[in-house]
């Protein structure tokens, strides 16, 4: 009995990589062909997007998705990283105890309900001071900055806490102030923790679908400025497989693959980072 | 120019403390404004009467009672199965090749991002199986997305439960299966549960995958083979359509006080479970995303 | 006056090691019926190995290796296709108090009810049993359904002790229960242990050798995994033909 057991369990525990495997069947399947046909070099750095004419080329999403998450990076990161030094390091225990919880629920938050603020607030500020259409990149990015903030301070200040009070110790041992042990001896050894969570955010920054669809604007060009819009490679597959058939539903999926890939790639990096020790 | 150390420190000091509360301050902002917003137009009726006039007039009882089957569909196979894997990962294997391929497996599948769950989902579940846009093709599609989740929490439930409980009972003439049941899942419930209830939260913030699958029908389902909106995917609709503002603003009021309420119920929950143990347990939630 | 005794276990040279290195080279030794046989020696010579092999917990330690025969009434160890069976009837008793978190009664019936269901009265008795046989009854009789980490470190392993009572095992292992006592709680023990050797047979490991000179009817003295001597108490502490054994015994290193 308890060898059916553990059977049970073992093919449970293959679920997720069979579903992995199934996900990543099943796109390619369907995305692949288009790719084959258009030829990879088109499809990938193809400038123009045009299905109703047969043109598949997804460089401006590329583009659009690379911009936006590095907009989201440039805000997210330094806020993040800080707000976790200033948790872990910093702030007296009972302000943690409230501060800390109330960060993760702004991972809790929906992503659209996000996206709706971003539309009625930011976007008309953005639009009346800096210019622009108002739904850009630089909208999209203050966006995803808050939805990424929480993964980012919760997997620093676990990072930050892993480093052994030692280090922290030894350094105030020889007079260092408390930023400058921060800063000295904490932050090279919590590096390439925090790095993953950084990398982590950024997967879920590219991921990100429908809030980028409220607030970027959606225009299939290739941006030249932070206040232009842009359509992200998620937005694109989101706003028209509604309706698309076909050769366009296929040119859809193969975007699928793509982001597949890449997000698979950034995986296998946090990992290997994550890994790496002082 | 050196600046003095002292000065630096509390130069530093400030800028942290100006991060830190710049984030406090938008989740504030996000929840009071949306609270203010949607406070308004809220009633009882809205909870409990049908969606009319595509969003326009009524309420959103569909859309509540689509969010509740779907994420019970969607916790219900991935608890189980994540709970599962998780008992597996850490009691009956030793870490090795294989280990390693299924972590590597996890690992990847939490971070496919939504929308390709819900095309997957979509031609898997809605098209293949031929379930159509349908509450069981979103539960079904959202529990592949969260396995991940609760696999990793449990996991770090069950692994954070002292080896000493595990000889004992062997001592006491336990199997591994009586060991991990009687002696080892009870300890790690709260921390299981709270992989749960991260799930749950998950689910019921998606919309992208339950857009794909589950389609958008404003009627009332009556099975799982419906389609229906959830709360999410309702209040973007509203929102992205300009249907209504205010009515999105009360379905956003709306989700955000459910979320309130499961966290906070997360939390009390683990409290109490873990009153009068022993070794506090460090907290079992991994790093979202 | 020891009477001729039947061997409970028997151990002919057993050999184990952690990940290549040996704990015990090549023992062996008889443990007799009905006796209290106390193992002495300083630490790391291979005493918590030696009970460790006995019931088969190396089995559970990965890289760990036991060779030998070791015998319990005749049939080796090794022979129970189910190992739970072998820990059934050799019960063991941890150095550090592990109550598990439940309530006292739910402690006491967990080895029981891993093999079947318990009327309710029958666990009553049960639990009253083996409550008493620890000397545990009259403290807590009133509070068994209150969590048994509430209970101070004495009672704490006096329930460990009672826990491994309700399996109603033959032999009884203690790996040094009283390390971490006060000298009430640890009398206590050893007065439980002196009134049940007469119906089970207990090997206790101890670093205390006062505490062996007390309770043991015969002593083995380990040293770096090897036996030295085992013999009555009173010869062992009195007049050891082995001069490491005198040594340790009167306390020149240890």
């Amino acid at each position: 009995m308890d060898r059916w057991i553990s059977r049970l369990l073992f093919l449970a525990a293959c679920s997720s990589t069979a579903i992995l495997a199934a996900i990543a069947l099943f796109i390619f399947k369907e995305g692949v062909p288009i790719m084959v046909k258009t030829g990879f070099g088109s499809f990938l750095f193809g400038k123009v997007w045009a299905p109703l004419q047969g043109q598949f080329g997804i460089l401006p999403f590329i583009i659009g998705s690379i911009w936006v998450t590095f907009g989201s990076l440039a805000i997210g990161v330094p806020i993040g990283v800080a707000t976790a030094f200033y948790l872990a390091e910093f702030a007296p225990r009972r302000y943690v105890v409230v501060l800390k919880p109330s960060i993760e629920l702004l991972a809790g938050i929906p992503s659209v309900v996000y996206g709706f603020m971003g539309v009625i607030w930011l976007a008309p500020l953005i639009r009346n001071y800096l210019g622009g259409p108002g739904l850009s990149i630089l909208a999209a990015s203050c966006v995803l900055a808050v939805m990424i903030l929480p993964t980012i301070v919760s997997v620093s200040v676990d990072a930050i806490q892993a480093v052994p009070r030692t280090f922290r110790e030894g350094a105030l041992a020889l007079g260092a102030t408390q930023w400058q042990g921060a800063w000295r001896v904490i932050w090279p050894a919590a590096r390439s923790g925090i790095l993953a969570g950084v990398i982590l955010g950024m997967g879920r920054a590219i991921g990100e679908t429908m809030a980028v669809i409220m607030i970027s604007g959606n225009a299939t060009q290739i941006p030249g400025s932070m206040l232009d819009s842009v359509r992200t490679l998620t937005a694109n597959i989101a706003i028209e497989m509604g309706y698309a058939t076909g050769d366009h539903r296929q040119a859809l999926f193969a975007t699928g693959v793509v982001l597949f890939f890449f997000i698979m790639l950034l995986n296998t990096v946090a990992l290997r980072v994550a890994r790496r020790r002082f | 120019m050196r600046v003095p150390p002292v000065v630096a420190e509390k130069i530093a000091r400030g800028l942290l403390m100006l991060a830190c509360a710049s984030a406090v301050a938008v989740l504030l902002f996000v929840i009071g404004f949306v609270m203010w917003g949607g406070f308004r137009h809220l009633s009882w009726g809205f909870l409990t009467q049908p969606i009319l006039d595509m969003g326009r007039e009524g309420g959103i009882l569909p859309a509540i009672v689509g969010t509740l089957l779907m994420v019970l569909v969607a916790v219900g196979i991935a608890g189980p199965l994540g709970v599962a894997s998780a008992i597996y990962l850490a009691e009956y294997t030793v870490e090795g090749r294989l280990t390693q391929t299924i972590r590597f497996g996890i690992n990847c599948l939490a971070g496919v991002p939504s929308i390709i769950f819900g095309l997957f989902g979509f031609i898997l579940f809605v098209v293949m199986l031929g379930f159509g846009w349908s509450i069981l093709s979103g539960g079904l599609s959202l529990s592949a997305m969260v396995l991940p989740t609760i696999i990793r929490t449990s996991e770090e439930a069950i692994r954070s439960v002292p080896r000493p409980f595990r000889d004992v009972a062997a001592s006491l003439g336990a199997t591994r299966w009586q060991t991990v049941r009687r002696s080892v899942l009870p300890y790690a419930l709260p921390g299981i549960l709270t992989g749960v209830i991260l799930g749950i939260g998950r689910s019921i913030e998606d919309t992208a995958v339950v857009l794909f699958t589950a389609g958008s029908a404003v009627g009332m389902p009556r099975s799982l083979f419906d389609s229906a909106r959830t709360m999410s995917a309702h209040f973007y609709i509203l929102a992205r359509e300009g249907i209504s503002n205010d009515k999105a603003y009360a379905t956003a009021a709306v989700l955000i006080c459910t979320i309130l309420v499961i966290n906070i119920s997360a939390y009390g929950i683990m409290h109490r479970m873990m009153r009068g143990r022993r070794a506090p347990s460090r907290s079992a939630r991994g790093p979202a995303g | 006056m020891t009477e001729a005794l039947r061997v409970k276990i028997e151990i002919r040279d057993l050999r184990a090691g952690f990940a290549g290195k040996e704990a015990l080279k090549g023992l062996s030794l008889d443990v007799l019926e009905h006796e209290i046989l106390t193992v002495i020696g300083p630490a790391n010579s291979g005493k918590s190995t030696l009970l460790q092999a006995i019931n088969r917990m190396m089995d559970r330690i990965p890289g760990a290796t036991v060779e030998g025969s070791i015998r319990l009434d005749g049939r080796d160890v090794r022979s129970f296709d189910a190992v739970e069976e072998l820990r059934r009837r050799i019960g063991m008793v941890f150095a550090v108090p592990v109550p598990l978190p439940m309530s006292i009664r739910e402690n006491l019936l967990f080895g029981p009810l891993l093999r079947r269901r318990l009327r309710g009265d029958e666990a009553d008795r049960l639990v009253e049993k083996s409550l008493r046989a620890a000397f545990l009854w009259d403290e807590v009789k009133d509070r068994l359904d209150l969590s048994a980490l509430r209970l101070s470190g004495g009672q704490q392993q006096r329930l460990c002790l009672a826990r491994t009572l309700a399996v109603e095992p033959d032999v009884i292992m203690l790996d040094e229960p009283c390390s971490g006592l006060d000298p009430i709680s640890t009398a206590q023990v050893e007065e439980a242990l002196r009134e049940l050797k007469s119906e089970r047979t207990i090997i206790l490991v101890t670093n205390n050798t006062k505490q062996a000179a007390r309770v043991g009817d015969r002593t083995a003295f380990l040293l770096m995994g090897e036996l030295i001597e085992v013999d009555t108490t009173e010869r062992i502490f009195t007049k050891p033909s082995k001069p490491q054994t005198e040594d340790y015994v009167t306390g020149r290193f240890g």
